[in-house]
């Protein structure tokens, strides 16, 4: 019993992870999306002081983040498993 | 100088190599030995065909033209591989579990197989992409003109159009030999996906290296470079931000809709993992090819003469600056662009062509359907290497009749908002279950028709197409239709316009239509599969029955999958089943998964018609078969069967439950009565023993002799009585006996029955109503007033009232007549109403009784015998006992 008492705390822990997890998933291309128009409010408020340069930089900076966060999410995010009609070439 | 001559070796060289790549690919896979064809990176690498020429030559130009603007086509791709939890992975898992061969194949199966549809999509995506394969043409021939007028050789028009034949000609053979080689059942390419992969290192390295070259080699570094930006014609930057935003938006949804893109995607794509990988990996790929992007636009400008042609900056600033061996690398890059999109591009289309238009047409142009006779399996690859010839040959027409435009990336916004027509009707049918297939008809017509008008036609030039005076005056002078000012929205720049306008107008058409129209029963199951992919991602039953035979559909996979992998289907099936051989049941199921099969070969609305002629046979339509199936039926169906079977399950638990208790009960009882009649027997043959060795010993006064010999004469009567019921008892279950039949009334028979048991002080009161006692009855008389008898006695001898009282009523009871027994007392509990009527039940050691509780059982037995039957009646106020007629 003990055993038993044990495992589905551990099981609960990692799928309310993995729950947040694909919550980040999907939060981050509209993170991205948000990031990537951003340059256009500072055309708004006038801010001249920025050149082209800056926004390349900035671009690939979030661009850089952006692919690093995605690859962290996608190295801890479990598939679930595939439907068995599909399996036999895998 | 690089001589003309060399770089045309070299080009072939490289052509060559390709070709290698691939047929080691597809014989490593054949052998089974290619599991690192199918890695992470090759998929990532793969997807990379997005970057076509217009990216490797295109996004220089248009950043030297608009700045930063054409990083929007790189974010747009960006926000959707980041976001494949959403779209991409449910694309992938449908793709892979309906078999999907092409964005149209999606659209017509996820509409009820609908073969129109597949046919509209079809339209659309050829129309779309003529202009982009047009415009890879034309990249790789102006890269080829700047080498040969740099050596010398002066190109006109006709050595460009000569040059762009050859180039189609050539990818049309290449996409033909590698493309076409099998049908495949999933519709994968190994050899193409492995040489594609090859490409996409080799135009990301020449790009990569031009840059290095760029910013250290020329400009000096990473600081001068960005001071060149600031300094340069494009350090203004101001997008505005309705393109800014627009192209995003475009490019991320073309980055979906693309049949090219669909094709690698998810078509090519085996295992979900490597979408995983690729959500991340992919982005970086896009982020490296454009990071060189503006360095190099910038540095064209500033080192090239005013006026040359910004899109080939990435050939000419190597040239310019005597790099020959960049510059070759260069032309390699923006080749391996133009071939692999190319490649891939006509593979998706003529996919789509041969199973949409050209298979369909075929098939109803034989009236013998899928049974006719010759090979379909030849039939559907000649259809796509005619298809393949023909997409390039549009693109090569539609070159030569652009004259090949200047700005590369105008093309290919015009293509991508033709093909992102798709985006309402795929995003809805992925997640809208009540999307329909007129809404989404209706849809892709409309963003099609706005489209055309507002961007297609209009690019050909004023007056090419469209007279200048329609432009600027609208149709018949309608204002509010012209074209690049609908609904006189004008000034907006001309994409944007037609992104709005065709979006918006198609999502409306595809919403109302959807909710106006009602789908098919087929749209239904393929809405619920398509949706809830992930809930559900087993097969739906389509075909309710199989009308087919085994062997008709054999032949008829045979010809379409060939033979080995169509007997190991039917092989693997049968002996799922547990048959030998080569025929399986027709089970529904099989039907569904063969069907299943061959949409990996045909696409979905084909192999639904092809299977459908055989299963449902002449008489019956597509659609009578399927409304058996309707979706809502069969889980009504299913779960009212489930609800039916787990009821029967109660009931037969309960059953179970109730013999078991009665047989518990009764096996305790009838130890019991072992016990009991042991007593019942010994107690009289003791008292009679006994008092016969009284009498035997004599001397006893006469009064004391009559007594004992009245006591033995007692109990020897009590013993027979017992005795002689049990005979009674015995007789009646072995339905020995004979019944005497006589015609009587009920009267005199409870008459009877009274006079016969209540007698002396123990008279209990007895209400009866005389009158409705006047029954005939033709029944063995003594038999049921032996029944009376015994419940009269009953009552007496159990009715623990102070004043007894026992009433006999007559009714009607379910149509036929029935006497209660009812009295007063203390009634029965619940418990023991099962047990009364068995044998040997006692309720009580009264022993008063005098019985060993057989009477009851008697009574029952001899009800039986009659065709009646008693019962204990709950709820009466006291005991209660219905005697119903025979």
């Amino acid at each position: 019993m003990a055993t038993r008492g044990k495992k589905p705390v551990f099981l609960e822990q990692a799928s309310y992870r993995q729950r947040r997890l694909q919550d980040m998933a999907r939060l981050l291309p509209v993170l991205a999306a948000v990031l990537f128009v951003l340059p256009l409010i500072w055309k708004l408020t006038g801010n001249d002081g920025r050149g082209t340069s800056d926004v390349v930089i900035y671009l690939f900076v979030i661009w850089s983040g952006l692919i690093a966060v995605a690859a962290i999410i996608s190295r801890r995010l479990k598939l679930e498993p595939e439907s068995d009609s599909s399996k036999e070439e895998g | 100088m690089v001589s003309f001559n060399l770089l045309v070796a070299v080009a072939l060289a490289y052509v060559a190599f390709l070709f290698i790549i691939a047929f080691v690919a597809e014989r490593q896979a054949e052998r089974g030995k290619g599991k690192w064809l199918r890695s992470s990176v090759v998929y990532t690498l793969s997807l990379s065909i997005y970057c076509t020429a217009w990216t490797f030559y295109g996004a220089v130009g248009y950043a030297a033209r608009s700045g930063l603007e054409f990083i929007t086509i790189y974010l747009g791709p960006t926000i959707v591989m980041i976001g494949w939890w959403w779209v991409l992975r449910k694309l992938v898992r449908i793709g892979r579990s309906q078999r999907i061969t092409s964005i149209a194949d999606l659209i017509s199966s996820r509409f009820g197989k609908s073969t129109e549809l597949g046919v509209i999509v079809t339209l659309i995506a050829v129309v779309a992409a003529t202009p982009y394969i047009a415009l890879q043409l034309q990249s790789v021939t102006l890269s080829t003109a700047v080498f040969a007028n740099s050596s010398g050789q002066n190109w006109g028009a006709p050595e460009l159009a000569s040059a762009a034949l050859w180039v189609a000609v050539g990818l049309t053979l290449f996409t033909v030999i590698f493309g076409t080689r099998n049908l495949d059942a999933n519709e994968r390419h190994n050899g193409i996906v492995m040489a594609i992969a090859v490409e996409a290192v080799v135009k990301l390295f020449a790009l990569v290296a031009v840059g290095v070259f760029v910013v250290w080699g020329v400009a000096g570094g990473i600081g001068p470079t960005l001071d060149l930006i600031d300094a340069s014609k494009i350090a203004e930057w101001s997008p505005p931000g309705g393109r800014w935003f627009g192209l995003i938006f475009l490019s991320g949804a073309a980055f979906l809709c693309l049949p090219r893109m669909f094709q690698v995607l998810v078509v090519e794509n085996d295992d979900e993992s490597r979408l995983s990988t690729a959500s991340w990996a992919f982005p970086l790929y896009l982020m490296v090819m454009s990071l060189f992007v503006v360095p190099i636009a910038v540095v064209g400008l500033d080192l090239l003469p005013e006026g040359s042609n910004p899109d080939l900056f990435v050939l000419t600033v190597p040239l310019a600056e005597g790099r020959s061996g960049l510059a070759i690398l260069s032309f390699l890059g923006g080749f391996s662009s133009a071939t692999s999109m190319v490649i891939v591009a006509t593979i998706a289309l003529s996919t789509m062509v041969s199973n949409h238009i050209v298979v369909p047409i075929w098939l109803s142009s034989r009236a013998g359907g899928a049974m006719m006779s010759g090979d379909v399996r030849y039939a559907v690859l000649m259809a796509r290497r005619l298809s393949i010839g023909g997409v390039l040959l549009l693109g090569y027409i539609y070159y030569r009749l652009s004259g090949g435009g200047e700005a590369l990336a105008a093309i290919g916004l015009i293509s991508f908002t033709g093909v992102v027509q798709i985006l309402p009707s795929m995003i809805g049918g992925l997640y809208w279950r009540g999307a329909t297939r007129w809404g989404a008809a209706a849809g892709l017509i409309t963003g099609f028709a706005i489209w055309a008008w507002t961007l297609f036609l209009p690019s050909f030039g004023a007056d090419e197409v469209i007279p200048q005076i329609v432009l600027d005056q609208g149709p018949f002078g309608w204002g509010w239709l012209r074209p690049q000012a609908l609904f006189g929205f004008a000034g907006l720049d001309p994409v944007i316009h037609a992104v709005l306008w065709s979006m918006l107008l198609n999502s409306a058409a595809f919403v109302i239509g959807s909710v106006l129209t009602f789908p098919l029963p087929l749209e239904r199951l393929q809405g619920a599969q398509f949706v809830d992919v992930f809930e559900h991602s087993t097969g739906t039953r389509s075909w309710t029955h199989g009308g087919a035979e085994a062997e008709d559909l054999l032949v008829m996979a045979q010809r379409i999958l060939g033979s080995t992998e169509a007997q190991d289907i039917f092989q693997r099936e049968a002996r799922g089943q547990g048959k030998e051989g080569y025929l399986p049941d027709v089970t529904p199921k099989f039907v569904e998964d063969l069907e299943r099969e061959l949409a990996g070969s045909v696409g979905a609305a084909t192999a639904h018609a092809m299977v459908g002629q055989l299963v449902q046979g002449a008489s019956v339509s597509v659609e009578d078969l399927i409304a058996v199936a309707d979706e809502t039926a069969q889980i009504m169906e299913y779960s009212s069967r489930l609800e039916a079977k787990s009821a029967e399950q109660e009931r037969t638990a309960r059953q179970l439950q109730e013999a078991n208790e009665k047989l518990t009960a009764l096996s305790i009882q009838k130890d019991a009565f072992l016990g009991q009649i042991s007593h019942e027997l010994r107690t009289p043959m003791t008292s009679i023993r006994s008092f016969s060795d009284i009498l035997r010993e004599g001397g006893a006064p006469d009064a004391m002799q009559a007594r004992h010999a009245g006591i033995i004469h007692d109990e020897a009567v009590r013993l027979t009585r017992l005795l002689d019921d049990l005979l009674d008892l015995n007789v009646l279950e072995n339905g020995q006996g004979t019944l005497s039949r006589q015609e009587g009334h009920l009267r005199d028979v409870i008459d009877r029955a009274i006079a016969a048991s209540v007698v002396g002080d123990s008279a209990i009161k007895i209400q009866r109503k005389r009158a409705e006692e006047a029954i005939a009855l033709d029944t063995d008389l003594d038999r049921l007033t032996q029944v009376f008898i015994n419940l009269i006695a009953n009552a007496q001898k159990y009715c623990t009232a102070a004043e007894p009282v026992l009433r006999i009523v007559v009714r009607k009871a379910g149509g036929r007549m029935a006497v209660d027994f009812i009295d007063n007392g203390d009634g029965i509990a619940k418990e023991h109403q099962e047990m009364i009527f068995e044998k040997f039940s006692r309720l009580s050691d009264h022993r008063k009784a005098g019985g060993a509780g057989l009477g009851l059982a008697i009574c029952r037995e001899i009800m039986i015998r009659l065709g009646g039957s008693i019962s204990y009646l709950p709820g009466q106020g006291g005991a209660a006992f219905r005697v119903i007629l025979p």
